[in-house]
């Protein structure tokens, strides 16, 4: 039997015996967009806009209904310009990318599937096994420099991540890198002492290479809630967080607080993470991303 | 706590000021403080569905009682609030169960990251420290990079074994054959750390049934983010439909989020929470404390507070 009900789904089925557009609609409306992680308040702030809509223009079919939702979930997360999800490279030499994030959320697959993507455009790729805390870590950014084919810096396990970032922006110089990708160890932003420690990577960093890292990624699950929101804020504080990545939407939670972020924040997301193969890593296009969640409902008609 | 949102004494407080202090509280001015109650849960993460359910209950519960007639509706509903969400979450802490005839067989399931390996280690030392067990840890991950290496030095870090056959193997036989060292060399628990995965994923789901009807374990320890959101369900009961899950282990509550996920889970599954995880160090475990947890997803400790006031 399926467990999985889908977003698109279930707005097909708000949808199905299209009926007036009362308050009862509305509050499905707005179940639905909460049972996508999509918030609150950025439910309400959708079903306003619908509400005002209607209001003016009373009497609009299920399919205008249908097309003003989608129009308006692409328009909050483009805010007017289109951000094309491309990631910042240093013109003068090596581009360093720093991946941050809360524990367990993806971040070392993560640089696994994009050292993978930069080899295969002929990119030098070298790996920085920052995360010297948690059991196993090193070992695993290993296995996946040996699986891409791609250089790793490691240092002993619990020795200072600062230095072996260090270490890393060496090598990466001296042997002419174009990317230095470094893996950080998982830390919930509510722990002072981990985010300072960020602070001194990110040091480091700026001493090494004129304007420091050209990213700094935020790896987010998709799985997480209304969290993520605050996770963003806090890891924003500390290292200045250029791009999102959405991980783990191959399974049926769908990460809709992106949206609430977009919308509070100005990151936009860079990359989804849909398994853990190499191949799993996809540039993030908004309006996929959104027809995605609505699919069913402008394919039926 | 989480200060990103206001907790429900403060969101219910608000309400009756909108209202205008009038002594005695009309059915409408209930059902605005419903609206809050709502909204308090739905921003905890709490899964929509449960939502509704629990606040018709809550709805009757203040209906029924005086509460019309009291002088302090706010604190009144945040009251019976607290009590019937307590009860949901179990009302008792429930214990971990141990085979009659050791070994006592664990089995870790869960979605990728959830912190199942960790887990194990944790309740290993746990399980030592408080009930004199002698653990071994078997690394029945044979997917996850390193996963092995990651168990291992956990093991090592606690001083327990680990049984494992590297990454060739079939995770059936590494669990069966793990019970079997342990009933040879006298180790009286078990631990099984399986691979991640997804409830939706059928093949690596068939291979935990499988591994189940082979070592028929004690205990099938659920392990689930505390930070997941409204998808908790859909997951708790995929793993639970298919695996008929003991218990569940909530991670990563040393987090701020509200932690609202355990409230659908548990009304989903209708099994208990057995475990907290706290932080990252192998003794960052605690029991579960539905009343604790209660007071968390309101965001209100110091409700006990409110409510004498009450
Ligand atoms: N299904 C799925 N699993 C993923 C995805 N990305 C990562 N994972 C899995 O999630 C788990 C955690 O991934 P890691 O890369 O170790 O996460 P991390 O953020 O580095 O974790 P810590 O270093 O412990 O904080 C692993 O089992 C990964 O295989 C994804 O896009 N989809
Ligand atoms: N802060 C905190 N981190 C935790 C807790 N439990 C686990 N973690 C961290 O979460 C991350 C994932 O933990 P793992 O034990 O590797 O999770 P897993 O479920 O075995 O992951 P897979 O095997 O990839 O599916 C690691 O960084 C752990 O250190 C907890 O209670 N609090
Ligand atoms: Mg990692
Ligand atoms: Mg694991």
């Amino acid at each position: 039997e399926k467990t999985r009900k889908s977003f698109s789904e279930k707005i097909n089925e708000l949808f199905a015996g299209f009926r007036e557009i009362d308050e009862d609609f509305f509050d499905d409306l707005e179940e639905v967009l909460i049972s996508a992680d999509v918030g609150f308040d950025m439910t309400i702030a959708i079903s306003d806009v619908l509400r005002e809509e209607m209001r003016v223009r009373p009497g609009r079919t299920g399919e205008e209904v249908k097309n003003i939702i989608i129009e308006k979930m692409v328009e909050i997360y483009e805010k007017g310009e289109i951000d094309l999800p491309v990631i910042n490279e240093n013109p003068n030499g090596l581009t360093v990318i720093l991946f941050v994030g809360v524990n367990g959320v993806g971040k070392t697959t993560t640089i696994g599937k994009y050292a993978y993507k930069l080899k295969n455009e002929g990119k030098k790729v070298l790996l920085a096994a920052g995360d010297t805390f948690r059991a196993g870590a090193i070992e695993q950014l290993e296995v996946w420099a040996e699986r891409v084919g791609v250089d790793v810096v490691t240092n002993a396990a619990k020795s200072d991540p600062a230095a072996l970032v260090f270490d890393a922006l060496k090598k990466g110089k001296a042997d002419h890198y174009d990317y230095l990708l470094i893996d950080t160890a998982g830390r919930l932003q509510n722990k002072v002492n981990l985010m300072k420690e960020l602070e001194k990577i990110n040091r480091i960093i700026e001493r090494e290479i004129p304007g420091g890292a050209s990213e700094t990624l935020l790896v987010l699950d998709a799985t997480t809630g209304q969290n993520a929101l605050i996770q963003a804020k806090q890891f924003k504080e500390t290292t200045n967080v250029t791009g999102l990545i959405l991980t783990k939407l191959d399974g049926t939670a769908k990460g809709g607080v992106i949206l609430a972020i977009r919308q509070e924040m100005e990151i936009p997301v860079k990359f989804v993470g849909l398994g853990e193969g190499l191949n799993d890593l996809q540039t993030f296009d908004p309006e996929q991303y959104i027809y995605g969640l609505v699919k069913g409902l402008v394919e039926k008609n | 706590m989480n200060m990103a949102f206001e907790d429900l004494s403060d969101r219910l407080q608000g309400a009756m000021t909108k209202i205008g202090k009038k002594g005695k509280i009309t059915e409408a001015d209930l059902k605005e403080m419903m609206r809050e109650v709502r909204l308090a849960l739905l921003e905890a993460d709490v899964n929509f569905k449960v939502v509704k359910d629990f606040v018709r209950k809550v709805n009757e519960r203040a209906l029924g009682s005086d509460i019309l007639e009291s002088l302090s509706p706010a604190q009144q509903v945040v009251k019976i609030v607290n009590e019937e969400l307590t009860e949901l979450m179990g009302g008792e802490q429930e214990p971990f169960v141990f085979a009659k005839k050791p070994p006592t067989v664990v089995m870790m399931v869960g979605l990728q990251g959830a912190g199942k390996t960790t887990t194990a280690g944790k309740i290993a030392n746990y399980m030592k420290k408080r009930e004199n067990k002698r653990p071994l840890l078997a690394a029945a991950d044979v997917y996850r990079p390193a996963a092995i290496d990651q168990l291992q030095t956990i093991g090592q870090q606690l001083d327990f074994p680990v049984y494992s056959k590297g990454t060739e193997a079939n995770p059936v036989d590494i669990a069966r054959e793990a019970v079997e060292e342990a009933r040879l060399t006298g180790r009286d628990l078990v631990i099984i750390d399986t691979a991640g995965r997804l409830h939706v994923d059928d093949v690596l789901m068939t291979e935990l049934k499988n591994i189940k009807t082979a070592i028929q374990p004690d205990e099938i320890l659920f392990t689930v983010d505390a930070m997941t959101g409204q998808d908790a369900v859909n997951v708790a009961k995929a793993f639970n439909e298919q695996l008929d899950i003991t218990g569940v282990v909530l991670t990563k509550l040393d987090g701020d989020t509200r932690g609202g996920s355990a409230l659908s889970i548990r009304s989903i599954t209708g099994k208990p929470i057995k475990f907290t995880g706290q932080g990252e160090k192998l003794d960052d475990i605690e029991p579960f404390y539905p009343d604790r947890m209660a007071s968390r997803i309101l965001g209100m400790g110091d409700m006990l507070t409110l409510i004498e006031r009450a």
